[in-house]
């Protein structure tokens, strides 16, 4: 008798589909206020599958876990690296190509990875408060020239500041040096992540903080703050867009094709844009208050290879001169 | 000649009263059941807790309110008398000058205090290679150095054991008699009273009684008295 | 004793050897190389300096303040010797936003000052990193002197009231040889907690100067993916730590563990008494400005924090209890091992001390990522993911609770450890009845101090879990990435209050035999 009940109750607790995907992700996605909850839901009604995210740091920390885990790694999907870790990411040849059926995303620059999926993005800039400063620098030298102080991440531990390295090698390339040497006394400090540049900022310890175009969005719906504004460069902006990608040694290569599928839908697009205060990738109805967001008229990015390639020595420059 | 007047003691949140006089110089005994306050008298009589009410007078001269620098009195403890890191000459050279910069003078009478107390072998031994008689010896070289007319011990012989605690308090004994000392002794074994003490004075119940002598106090105690030696 | 003895030799042994094998692991992975650049030899350099700096700096401010409270007693004294944990148990963003509070370029004093015409202040630099380690380091110094004037017997003052000492001769006589034995192990700690700082150093650093190997490993754990270099500078910044921590365990004294009275004699009369008054009060003026910044800014957030906060918290409190009592009883042991080492050998044993601090050298990015590759392949990383945090929260505490665990242990001893030889008492009956008495107190502190800091750890979980089994650290951390800076305030201060509340709470536990 005991051992029949012992038995149905096993036979009760299995779930009748029993597919877990794993998602590796960073952790600003799977909290409470990110939209890890809402799409888990929605995709987990659509498959009826179990999803689970699992936090793993930051983006740079996923790289990390997955070289360590190797061919091992219980993960089906990584989402969240951005282009400037594609390289080292494809470098590890633990990924699987994305599905051939997937809709073309809407950037300001054309898409051409068969690997990396993208879900959202945005354009770096400087972000400021409009009361606090009057004139509005429009390029790298009218703010390098300016007193305005500066707060921005270091990019050995950040991916906003690997972007500025980027951003700023892609428009001066060998001669980038000269640009940080004249930073250097707008610079306050530079800080592990972007948490801490921008908690200094909202302090007032520095006029400007390296942030998004989309970031004065989240003042404005969330905290009907219109006092924030980023400061648009004539020479353009480096995009940032987040990737997520399906992984070779996946135990459920379906499933994960299918969120990758799942990504551009609408269900999971519309909800980024309150949740991770990004744009979405792929066309959806923005909410109220985006469209009053600057939008810069020319958009950066360098290839991946390129990026990994040209990072080392950015890095050298970036360090030389701020270190006089 | 040491006299509380109407004095009130205080030790924390323990009061102790005392009204009377030892004449001197002399041996006093000081015992009583443990708590009583007999450290308090002590320790109050040398400036190291407060006199709430009333007066204290050594030789005629009102301590009440003196610091225990100035007062003409000498303190030998149970234990700690001693610093660790000072060999046995500094130790009691301490008597004469806290910066130890003695005068060739000072050292002679430095040589013969640690003489009389039979310490000249070990005047350059640290204290942790002392045994505890021998530590004490060292605090009563050093209270010889001072030459104060009083001189207190707070259980000074009560980790020592039996042999060694009479010598030292035959010691004490002579360099009393010696000196013309007034000598406030506190001791937990009422032996030692009737071994050197003139007079005893009994402690109990938040109040020092009035001196007795020695014989009078043993061959007739009060009921307290009687209690607390388990007569 | 033998039993506890011999296990306390074998559970440090093993963590000196966990240790070495994470550094060797690491450096064993293959594709990276070992090689330094000039850049990594000035990372070397600056941290040598500020941490030295720093060492040198909350000694130097906290001998007159243990001083000063070891010797007046007034109301809310003692509530200002416990709360002096407060500002240990801050997370270095928390402690950092507090500081720049009150110091920072759009501070309460910047303010003030441009109000006045005058510059205001910029204290990134140098001069930023060192404030932040003595806003964290000063009270903990303070805390051991005073356990350390604790041990001073009153009967020393006494005599020294008597002998007529003045001011000089009491310091030379009375106080300095305490001093001797107690601050080269407190500078020692301090150092090497600041050779380890990593968010500091950058945030308050102002820039790539500022550099610390902390950074290069963490860099080239998580950015370059090139572990042998991380190792290398691993070896190095632990091979300087040892350096370090050998002189200073050789020069300092063992403490002198002797019972005298238990309560310090508050010293009478006026003398040095407004300069004792001043220095209490600009230090705790010091310590207290950033952390009253952190509670007025946290108060609004706090009364609608979202669950996941409570989850999160409720979480931290069981890792960090969990820590508590592993560092507690491997504290004990490991003491009672190098207490019966120091009876035969008591340089050994000093060596053996300082050598427990390999693990506040160590930085605890290379301890997870060393020990999750030996460990992969045989066990699933997410189902070891919270001991993982445990073990290693207790082990960063292990320091400290070894500095307060050997005099006492050397004091139970030295008072009864021939009585109980003589009685036969081993194991379990001697641990009770000699030991307990007299390591209730430090226990206490030990356990408060390792709840408190399991509490605001962050690093180690990131490393090793899934953060869907998040901590309250790091659940704040969330909030601030996600712009959510009010909410992100209020976290802050719920493990402020979290965490100084189990410290208090433990320490006062133990206040009965601890003399401070």
């Amino acid at each position: 008798m005991i051992r029949a009940t012992a038995l149905l109750a096993t036979l009760t607790a299995l779930p009748l589909h029993a597919q877990e995907l794993v998602v590796y992700t960073y952790d600003s996605f799977t909290s409470d206020w990110g939209p890890g909850p809402l799409v888990e839901a929605a995709f987990e009604e659509q498959c009826d599958c179990e999803l689970t995210f699992v936090g793993t740091g930051d983006g740079a920390a996923m790289v990390a876990r997955l070289q360590l885990e190797g061919a091992g790694t219980d993960a089906d999907v990584v989402l969240g690296l951005d282009t400037n870790l594609i390289q080292a990411a494809r470098d590890t040849g633990l990924f699987a190509s994305a599905p051939d059926d997937l809709a073309a995303p809407t950037l300001p620059i054309e898409w051409q990875d068969d690997t990396f999926v993208p879900f959202d993005w945005s354009y770096f800039a400087f972000v400021y408060e409009t009361y606090a400063l009057d004139t509005v620098p429009t390029s790298f030298e009218e703010l390098a020239a300016s007193d305005i102080s500066i707060v921005i991440q270091d990019p050995r531990s950040s991916t906003p500041g690997l972007g500025l390295l980027m951003w700023i090698d892609a428009l001066y390339g060998d001669e980038a040096g000269q640009i940080w040497a004249d930073l250097a006394d707008n610079i306050v400090t530079v800080t592990p992540g972007w948490s801490e540049a921008y908690g200094l900022f909202l302090e007032g310890e520095a006029e400007m903080v390296l942030s998004y175009t989309t970031s004065p969005a989240y003042h404005l719906i969330a905290e009907e703050d219109d006092g924030k504004s980023s400061a648009i460069f004539d020479a353009g902006h480096y995009l940032q867009v987040e990737v997520a990608a399906a992984l070779a040694a996946s135990d459920q290569p379906e499933l994960a094709a299918e969120f990758l599928r799942f990504i551009a839908s609408d269900a999971v697009q519309s909800v980024l844009p309150t949740t991770q205060w990004m744009y979405p990738a792929y066309e959806t109805e923005l909410p109220a208050g985006y469209e009053t967001m600057n939008i810069p008229g020319v958009a950066l990015l360098q290839a991946p290879d390129v990026a990994a390639a040209r990072r080392d020595a950015a890095l050298a420059l970036w360090q030389d001169a701020l270190s006089q | 000649m040491i006299r509380f007047e109407g004095a009130v003691l205080r030790n924390g949140a323990f009061e102790l009263s005392a009204d009377l006089t030892v004449a001197g110089p002399g041996i006093c005994a000081v015992i009583g059941p443990s708590g009583s306050g007999k450290s308090t008298l002590l320790l109050a009589l040398a400036g190291f807790l407060p006199v709430a009410q009333g007066r204290v007078t050594i030789g005629g001269q009102d301590v009440t309110s003196l610091p225990p620098a100035a007062r003409p009195v000498s303190v030998l403890f149970q234990d700690h008398n001693l610093f660790a890191h000072l060999d046995v000459t500094a130790n009691v050279a301490l008597g004469l000058r806290p910066n130890l910069r003695l005068s060739d003078a000072e050292r002679e009478r430095v040589q013969d205090a640690l003489h009389r107390t039979g310490l000249e072998a070990l005047a350059k031994r640290k204290p942790d290679a002392l045994s505890g008689g021998q530590q004490q010896r060292v605090a009563i070289a050093r209270a010889l150095l001072r030459d104060r007319p009083v001189l207190l011990l707070d259980e000074a012989f009560g980790a020592l054991g039996p042999g060694l605690r009479r010598d030292m308090l035959n010691l004490v004994q002579s360099v009393a008699v010696e000196r013309a000392l007034t000598v406030l002794m506190v001791t937990h074994e009422p032996e030692d009273a009737r071994t050197i003490a003139d007079q005893v004075v009994f402690v109990a119940d938040g109040r020092a009684h009035v001196p007795l002598a020695t014989e009078a106090f043993f061959a007739t105690p009060a009921p307290a008295v009687a209690a607390y030696l388990g007569l | 004793m033998k039993l506890t003895g011999w296990s306390g030799v074998v559970i440090g042994a093993l963590i000196l050897l966990g240790c070495g094998a994470a550094i060797a692991a690491l450096i064993g992975v293959s594709g990276g190389d070992l090689t330094l650049s000039a850049g990594d030899l000035a990372a070397i350099r600056f941290t040598l300096t500020q941490a030295a700096l720093s060492a040198v700096g909350s000694v130097l401010v906290a001998v007159p303040l243990a001083r000063a409270l070891a010797r007046r007693r007034f109301w809310g004294r003692n509530l200002l010797v416990t709360a002096m944990g407060a500002p240990f148990l801050l997370p270095v963003l928390v402690a950092v936003l507090g500081l720049l509070a009150i110091w920072g370029r759009n501070g309460v004093l910047s303010t003030a000052l441009t109000a006045i015409g005058a510059e205001r202040l910029n204290i990134y630099g140098m001069t930023g990193v060192v404030m932040a380690h003595l806003f964290f380091n000063i009270p903990l110094v303070t805390r051991l002197l005073l356990q350390g004037w604790a041990t001073i017997p009153a009967e020393h003052f006494r005599l020294g009231a008597q002998l007529g000492f003045g001011a000089r001769a009491r310091f030379r006589l009375i106080e300095l040889p305490m001093l001797r034995a107690v601050l080269p192990g407190a500078g020692l700690l301090v150092f090497l907690l600041c050779i380890t700082s990593f968010a500091i150093a950058l945030t308050l650093g102002g820039g790539p100067k500022a550099t610390t190997v902390e950074l290069a490993i963490y860099q080239a754990i998580r950015f370059d993916f090139d572990l042998p270099r991380a190792g290398l500078l691993a070896l190095i910044q632990t091979g300087l730590c040892l350096g370090v921590a050998t002189i200073a365990m050789l020069t300092g004294r063992a403490g002198e563990a002797r019972a005298g009275m238990i309560r310090p004699v508050a010293m009478m009369g006026g003398a040095g008494r407004w300069l004792d008054f001043t220095v209490i009060a600009c230090t705790t003026v010091f310590l207290a400005g950033p952390v009253v910044a952190v509670i007025v800014r946290g108060v609004p957030a706090l009364i609608d924090l979202p669950s996941s906060v409570i989850e999160a918290a409720i979480r931290s409190i069981l890792v960090a209890i969990s820590s508590a009592l592993l560092s507690v009883s491997a504290g004990l042991m490991i003491a009672i091992g190098l207490v019966r080492i120091g009876l035969a050998r008591p340089v050994l044993a000093r060596l053996g001390e300082g050598a427990m601090l390999i693990v506040l050298a160590i930085s605890p990015f290379v301890l997870a990522t060393g020990w999750f590759i030996l460990l992969r392949g045989h066990v699933d990383p997410f189902a070891i993911a919270l001991p993982m945090v445990v073990l290693i929260n207790a082990l960063m505490a292990l320091p400290f609770a070894l500095r307060a665990f050997v005099p006492a242990v050397a004091l139970a001893q030295r008072t009864d450890g021939r009585l109980a030889d003589m009685l036969g008492l081993t194991g379990l009956a001697r641990l009770r009845h000699v030991m307990l008495p007299h390591v209730r107190g430090p226990a206490a502190f030990a356990a408060g101090l390792t709840a408190a800091l399991s509490m605001g750890d962050l690093g180690v979980i990131a490393l090793f879990g899934s953060t869907t089994t998040a901590t309250l650290p790091l659940v704040m951390y969330q909030l601030m990435g996600a712009y959510r800076m009010e909410a992100a305030a209020g976290a802050a201060l719920l493990l402020l209050i979290l965490s100084f509340g189990m410290f208090a709470v433990i320490d006062r536990l133990g206040k009965t035999h601890d003399p401070v």
